[in-house]
This record gives C-alpha cells, structure tokens and sequence, in this order.
C-alpha cells in the first residue's frame, strides 16, 4: 500500500487545533480523514474537487461556518456561509453556479436573528452571482450550538481561462497577494470582547470573483497556482505550497500590505498577521513575464487597489517559506502551529 | 506605527550592524547572554544574527517563565482543574506546556474546565461571575507580571472575595543571573539586560553583575535596532575595559523602577527559602509566594497539592540549552522528537523559549532542515 494511503494519525484525542487550518488540521486531514474516505491522493488536496460529469468538468467544494460572534464588523456569519464557498471555486479556477445550504440551528435562537443570516445569504449570493438551489434544515437542543452553524457546498463550472496546479510552479515565478492580510481575524479577536483593545476595523468577508476574473482576463496563461488563505493565514497556504511544490517561497517583508490596526493587535498578543485569517483575499503564484500585468489588472479590478507583489519562488531552501527583511535579516514563516495563543509579557 | 517603525528603518539597523562590524575585534570572540525570553524571540524573529560578526554569541539565557517552570509544578496546577467546582485560569503560553498527564489544552479537551485568560483581572472577573465556583489564577512570570497578580490580590482582598485564589509560581530574576554567574565554565563576556523586567525593578538591582563579576550589563528594548543599540553598547565597555550598568531602553525603563509596582509585590508577596527552576536545579530566594496577610487567597494553602517532583525526560537537554552550553538544534531531540507542535521540553513551547525560536526562525540547512521536517 503506497505510504499517502495510510492511516497516520498518532493524536488520541481531536483538539481545537485540529481545526485551526494549520500542521495539526493538516495532520488531521492527511493523516486519517483522506486516507479512510478519499483513498490514494493523485494531486495535493486544493480547495475543491474537480468532478467529472460525463465529460462536462466541474469543481465541487463545501465549507462549514461556526463563527462566534455570528454577527462582527464587516459582516456575518451568513457573509462567510456564501463568500468563503465562492472563493473556495474561484481560486479552484472556477466559475460559481449554485450553492446548497444547510442550516444548524440551536433552539433558542431568535426568528430575528435568522431572519438576518437568510437576508445576508441571499444578498451574497446576489453579490457573487450564484443560486442557492436548496439544502437543509437541523435543529439541536438549546446549548448543543453556538446560535447557528451554517454548512454551503458549491459547484462551479471551470474557468478555461487558467489552469492551477502547485506542481507548475517552478523558481523565478511570482506571489501576488490582493489585499491586506489578517482583518478578518483580528476582527473576530476583538468582536469577542475577551481583550481589551478596540480598534476601527473589519472584517474582509467578500467574494474575490471580480479581482480572479480581471486575473484570469489579463494574465491567465501566466497564472500557475491560487490559494484563498483563510485560517491558518497566508503563511499556511504558501507553507502548503512549497511542500506540495518542493520550493522555497521568499516574502520580501515590507511589501506584505498589513494594516496598521492589524499590526498594532498583533504586536500587542504576540501574533503573526501572516497567520491570521482572512475571508476575502487571494494569493497566487504568476510567472515572472506576467507579473507586473496580473498586479495591474487586480489593482484595477473592484477591491484590488492593495494587492501587491510580496516575494517569490525559489529552489532552496527547499519546502520552506522565508521572509527577508528591507535590512538583510532571513528568518522561516512556518505553519501556523495550534491555535494562536498570546505571549505573556 | 508609532515606537515600531522608527525602531525597525533599514537604514539605521544597517548603521548599527556597520558599528558592530567595526568593534568586533576579529581576534576575539565574543559570548552575550540575552537574560530575557524577549529578547530570544526578536532575536530570531528578525534574524538579527545575520547581521552580526561571526566571532559575536549570542547565548539564550533562562528568562523565559514558561520555559523555566518544572514540570512538577504544571501537574500541581492540573491537579487544581480536577477538581469539578474549580475553574483555572492560565496564560495562553501556559496552554501547551506539557505536564505528565497532558496539557492544559489536553485537559481541557477531556472535559476540565480550564481558561484561558489575558490578565489576572479577567480570573478575578470570573469569580465573581461565578459565586458557586472556585476560580484559580495560575500565576507565573519573573517581576514583570508578577505586579499585575498582586494588584488582582488586592482587589479580591478589598472586595472581599473568596471563591477566587491563586496558584503562585511567580519567580525573580536576579538570583537566576547569579546562578548563572556562579555556575562552574561560566564563560559569558556580558549581559544584555532583561527589558520589561527592568521596568519594574529598575537597573540598580543589576549592578552587582559589574562590580562583582565585572560583566557590562545594558538593560535593552525588544526591537531590532534596540538590540543591536545594546550590543554596540556593550562592545565599547569591552573595548574601553569597563563594566557598568547601562539603560538603552531609557523610554520605558526608569533607572528605580517602577515604585507603587515595587510596593504592590512587598505587600502581597514574600520570598520562598527556595524554588526549583527547570534545567537551573534549586535556586534559594528565588520565588514568590503569598505572605500570610493573604494566605486565605494562596491555592497551594486552600487545595490539596500533590508537590510531586517529576525529573525530566532524559534525553532532553533543556537545561544545558538554558544555561547556553548546548545550541537549540544541538539536543538530540530537536525537531524530531521534540518541535512547537509536540513539546517535550519547555524551551518548545513558549515562543519566547529558544529552542522555538529557533525551530520558527531559523532558516537551517542539510541535516537540521530534513530532520525537522521529515516526519
């Protein structure tokens, strides 16, 4: 039996950080879940599955939404339902075309507030031009969710426009990020009131279609790999790379576009906005004679004004990313290791 | 953003390394303990060695709280959480620190109710909310946080409350550098002094390191140039032949201390004869714990706890890391049986522990890089 079909899963129990999109949800999802329903992986696991049907591809992904607080700035629980499967296809290559819903509801919950997550859903799916075609009702006793939980699973029909894959990545390509990193996270941080900091932002939930749609028009021949780095950050997502790839990715520091709340947060807990989530952001590998149009036709696209070019592929030191400082300084972004968890002084 | 860019230019951080370059006299080499777990960390994380002479060490040195807390101490504060009608409390560098039965996390992944909190204040917070529960603070931190838990104690003295209590494991640091200079091989040229600790205890309490042992100490801030400051700083003591006490960090760290802070521990606390420091053994005077105006708050005096002493695993060699005889990835289970993920020393855990800054930072090549990654 070759070794991707075996069961390497040595944790005894499943904890948070199973789930927290870095080494361990990775562990988790190739060590036990992969091999037992999924079988032998041809390909590294991307954000969706392309489904042949009778000849027609399709790209076929589903994503699960247990946020809290269900509502923070800058959206909803009902936003992400809908934007995080969008984005799951768009940076699959693919075009959305409907969505199922389904809805885990805690008794207790409030009509009211449903009513808000429906109308959020909707208009989401208005925003990202997709359907919702149907899905599915649960109710569990009071105390058994947090409110809601809220699972979306989408089909899209492929983009022929670009085709990603980590094995066309080869040294001297480059990574472009479309925005600034980490807003959704820190938002949600302190939407939780847990800490005492407040600060003027939101969360970056949004569909990423318009900025992978001016991509694909401008630079799609050029464009090799695509990634929307939502928990475990930007760094999870290129660590993931360039192990799949068997590449060095150098991030050249100052040109990562960070806001300065976001900064000011994570310098304060001891975070690393590499490893924040974000919600509506995409990060994508572009050979070097496309780069400079790819930037160009994402800075042009609605949303894309930040995007930049931060760094790019190497050979050594391979399946590792690094970051280089404007003063010379070499350090590893590894993956994001449990969950985030402050320092104390 | 403000008090970070300034202290992260290019520029200026090229100057300073050009300084060093320059006062590193090549037929010398030079071993620098940075005491504070800070420092450790910024170290690392702005690859601040790649900027310095090749005949410049920098040694990794115990200030780290997580780092130098045994392990008998973790079991003693989980055997606390077993307890049903008890909630304890604990820094999220606390969360992974394994004990002989688990983590923190663990534990609290089985069913006991262990949180995670961001100051004592928010343990205290949860007493109150909590009238039928037994909140436990487990507090541990050098002089720095320490402050913080005694203030907390004043307030639950003031409000009167007790369901709330703390599991002391606050430790000081001076003792832990005299240990250091005292111990045999000793071979460390200067200090670059601890920086959030310093404003508390001020610089005074370092200059028996200059008179005594006639080591240079300058107390540092925590960015690149500040480290980098400190250390052309130094160099010129050595150059010069001289040994004091100097402030790089004047913009935080008063040359006193911080007064009422200082007040705040002499009321609430008083020293223990004698607390064991992982890798460092036995140091006397060398920990905190509730004076008896404040016993009925003292978890160790209102619970049962075990006291056990657990040795650690054998093969790992976090104390010879500690006291800088051993590099992080020269133990011989760095990043293979022991990485940030599954911690089997302390130095892992914490970011601040060297042997994780190392694993997280470091860019490594040949054999350390395929051990590390070939699991």
């Amino acid at each position: 039996m070759p070794a991707s079909q075996q069961i390497r899963f040595a944790d005894a129990q499943i904890e948070m950080a199973h789930g927290a999109g870095g080494k361990a949800s990775r562990r988790l999802i190739e060590g036990l879940i992969a091999p037992l329903m999924i079988g032998p992986l041809a390909n590294p696991l991307g954000d969706s599955a392309i489904v042949d049907v009778e000849g027609v591809q399709l790209a076929f992904t589903a994503d699960s939404f247990v946020v809290r607080p269900l509502r923070f700035p800058g959206g909803s629980i009902g936003d992400l339902a809908v934007n995080g499967t969008v984005n799951d296809l768009a940076v699959s290559g693919a075009r959305p075309v409907a969505l199922l819903v389904t809805l885990i509801l805690e008794a207790g919950l409030s009509a009211e507030s449903l009513e808000m997550e429906l109308r959020a859903i909707a208009s989401a799916a208005l925003n990202a031009g997709v359907t919702v075609v149907g899905g599915d009702t649960k109710v569990v006793e009071h105390g058994k969710a947090d409110g809601m939980y809220i699972t979306t699973a989408g089909i899209g029909a492929l983009d022929n426009r670009f085709v990603c894959s980590s094995s066309l990545v080869r040294p001297g390509d480059k990574v472009l990020l479309s925005g600034s990193i980490g807003d959704h996270g820190i938002t949600i941080l302190l939407a939780r009131g847990e800490i005492d900091l407040d600060a003027d932002l939101q969360s970056d939930t949004r569909s990423i279609l318009p900025m992978v749609d001016a991509l694909a028009g401008a630079a799609g021949p050029g464009v090799r790999w695509m990634r929307d780095p939502t928990r475990g950050g930007v760094a999870s997502a290129l660590n993931e790379l360039a192990r799949d790839a068997g590449v060095a990715i150098a991030l050249s520091e100052e040109t990562i576009p960070v806001r300065a709340q976001v900064r000011g947060a994570c310098e304060l807990l001891g975070l690393e906005p590499l490893h924040i989530a974000n919600e509506g952001q995409f990060v994508a590998v572009v050979a070097a004679d496309y780069a400079e149009m790819a930037l160009a036709a994402v800075r042009g696209a609605p949303g894309g004004h930040e995007a930049a070019l931060i760094g790019e592929v190497r050979e050594t030191p391979a399946r590792t990313v690094i970051s280089c400082s404007a003063y010379g300084g070499t350090r590893v972004v590894d993956m994001l290791v449990g969950d985030p968890l402050p320092r104390i002084c | 953003m403000k008090y970070v860019d300034e202290f992260r230019d290019a520029q200026l951080i090229r100057q300073a390394a050009a300084e060093i370059r320059k006062l590193a006299r090549p037929d010398k080499h030079f071993r620098l303990m940075e005491v504070c777990g800070g420092h450790t960390h910024a170290i690392y994380r702005f690859a601040l060695a790649d900027l310095l002479p090749g005949n410049i060490e920098l040694v990794h040195g115990p200030g780290c709280p997580v780092c130098v807390l045994p392990m008998g101490r973790v079991d003693d504060g989980l055997s606390l959480a077993s307890d049903p009608k008890v909630i304890l409390t604990v820094f999220g560098d606390m969360m992974r620190v394994p004990g002989r039965t688990g983590t923190p996390l663990e534990h609290k992944a089985r069913g006991a109710d262990i949180r995670m909190v961001y100051s004592p204040l928010d343990a205290l917070k949860l007493a109150r909310e909590n009238p039928d529960r037994e909140v436990v603070f487990f507090a541990i931190g050098f002089e720095t946080t320490a402050p913080s838990t005694a203030l907390t104690l004043r307030q639950a003295r003031a409000l009167g409350l007790r369901n709330f209590s703390v599991f002391c494991n606050h430790v000081t640091i001076i003792p832990a550098i005299r240990a250091i200079l005292d111990s045999p091989g000793m071979r460390i040229d200067a200090f670059i002094g601890p920086g959030h600790v310093s404003t508390v205890i001020g610089c005074r309490p370092y200059e028996f390191i200059t008179t005594r042992y006639g080591k240079p100490l300058v107390t540092s801030g925590f960015e690149p140039l500040d480290v980098l400051q400190s250390i052309v700083m130094i160099l010129r003591q050595l150059d010069s032949g001289i040994a004091r006490v100097e402030n790089q960090y004047a913009r935080v760290v008063p040359w006193e201390g911080n007064i009422p802070a200082l007040k705040a521990l002499a009321e609430v606390f008083e020293l223990r004869p004698y607390f064991e420091w992982r890798g460092l053994g036995f140091i006397s005077q060398s920990a905190l714990r509730l004076n008896d105006e404040y016993s009925e708050w003292d978890a160790e005096k209102r619970f049962h706890v075990p006291g056990v002493r657990v040795t650690d695993p054998k093969a790992a060699q976090c104390g010879e890391v500690l006291k800088g005889v051993l590099k992080p990835h020269q133990c011989k289970l760095f990043g293979r049986e022991c990485t940030p993920e599954k911690p089997v020393g302390a130095l892992m855990v914490s970011s601040e522990g060297a042997c994780a800054a190392f694993h997280n930072y470091a860019v490594r090549t040949g054999a350390t890089t395929a051990a590390s990654t070939g699991s």
